[in-house]
């Protein structure tokens, strides 16, 4: 007991105020808000999802007023089927329904590793003209073993009743017949309905593998 | 001891809590990760100064799904230099990774005299284990650089291959502005675990280039 309080008693200095050395804890998890003037930086992990062979990831909760971003990565995402196009569709109902009326762009730069084929083009197959439905975020991702997309997708100020909703996506994909693709997409979610939900599926099949983090970011 | 001891004491509350007043450091070092924290984790941060590369031989591995490096005003040696960038698999030993990958630009000059879009057919990799090109042609007077950010993905997998995407912007020599955009993945299921980044020809006379963990 006496080796105890000896311990404790050199983890404070002279003045009793406890040293940086005494406190055994890198984490600190039970702190969960910061003083004003502590810079804890303007990005902030919200949730994360990991797929197991889900027909879709779903977003419900978490997407409000509170940020004026909101910006959902997708990491190492493996369909089950081959040469699946990973997209995604916008809910003003919590996630009842995924149909929000969007206009688009798509192009994309692509190379194949046989190195026989490049572009840079705009890609007809993947825009929307006041569609429903959910729209391309990568195209053709491969189901090979070590095949995947990743990218990120921001939404700005979702819950807006006055205008639409932009969103801009920039992604790579290691597409079913070994080509590389950068895709680019933007639109407007063409609603003045707050957005309140996000879905993401591949175009067949079920998301065997990957992770999608939503992040809030403040801009003020 | 006794005074030692009534300090101590007089740093927790009646109910044994320590007094906010008690902890002597306001940046506790010790602490590297906070629940309340921003996502965006400075790992390091590396200023050139005539190096013939800028190595990142540590810290990228599975803590994160994500690592950004934002390289800000990198500026050459030598005039119409090409900045480049690659990946290792050995802690840095070689930079010989295969990857494929796309680039194309927009340009413009200060004259006005050419503005266009295209794809870039000699900058790509189809396999190639070569340093993949950033920008290309980067003036080194006294203002002129090239910033931009490449953001890495899941690079610790042992099972898929790694995507990059990169975005930046550099001051041609003959003054315009070439905005790139690359991306494409590493086709290796081995961990990467190093990146290098480096004109073809001369030295990295100035710049920073900061790799931040995303969480």
């Amino acid at each position: 007991m006496g080796t105890r309080i000896t311990s404790l008693a050199n983890n404070f200095d002279t003045t009793g105020k406890l040293k940086a050395a005494g406190i055994n804890n890198a984490s600190l998890s039970g702190i969960t808000a910061l003083p004003s003037g502590v810079n804890a930086g303007k990005m902030t992990l919200l949730s994360t999802q990991t797929a197991s062979g889900d027909a879709t990831i779903n977003f419900t909760s978490g997407i409000d007023s509170t940020y004026d971003a909101y910006c959902f990565k997708y990491i190492s995402v493996h369909p089950s089927g081959d040469g699946r196009n990973f997209e995604f569709n916008a809910s003003t109902d919590g996630g009842s329904n995924y149909n929000v009326t969007k206009t688009s762009t798509s192009f994309i730069a692509y190379h194949n590793e046989a190195d026989s084929a490049t572009t840079l083009a705009y890609e007809t197959d993947g825009d929307e003209a006041q569609g429903t439905g959910y729209v391309h975020l990568a195209y053709n991702t491969g189901a090979d073993n070590d095949q995947t997309c990743s990218g990120e997708m921001w939404l700005y100020n979702p819950s807006s009743t006055t205008y639409v909703k932009h969103w801009i996506n920039v992604s790579d994909s290691y597409q079913f017949n070994d080509y590389q693709t950068n895709t680019f997409t933007a639109g407007y979610l063409n609603t003045t309905s707050a957005v309140d939900a996000i879905s993401f599926r591949f175009s067949a099949d079920n998301i065997d593998a990957g992770t999608i983090k939503l992040f809030g970011v403040s801009t003020s | 001891m006794g005074q030692a001891t009534r300090n101590i004491a007089n740093s927790f509350t009646t109910s044994g809590v320590i007094t906010s007043s008690a902890v002597n450091n306001t940046t506790i070092s010790g602490i590297t990760d906070l629940s309340a924290g921003g996502s965006l984790i400075l790992l390091s941060e590396q200023t050139a100064s005539g190096d013939a590369s800028i190595s990142f031989t540590s810290g990228i591995d599975s803590t994160y799904d994500e690592y950004c490096f934002i390289f800000n005003n990198c500026h050459p040696a030598t005039d119409t230099a090409t900045f480049t960038f690659q990946g290792s698999t050995d802690g840095g030993s070689n930079y010989n990774t295969t990857m494929t990958t796309s680039i194309f630009e927009a340009l413009h000059f200060e004259n006005d005299t050419m503005a266009q879009l295209g794809y870039l057919t000699s900058y790509d990799q189809a396999q190639g284990t070569g340093y993949q090109t950033i920008t290309s042609a980067q003036g080194n007077g006294a203002d002129e650089s090239l910033s931009g950010i490449l953001k890495l993905y899941n690079p610790s997998s042992t099972t898929y291959v790694k995507h990059f995407i990169i975005r930046s912007n550099n001051y041609y020599y003959t003054n315009g502005s070439f905005d790139r955009y690359i991306a494409g993945y590493f086709n290796t299921t081995s961990a990467i675990d190093a990146i290098d980044f480096k004109f073809t020809s001369g030295n990295v006379d100035d710049g920073t280039i900061q790799m931040f963990g995303v969480k």
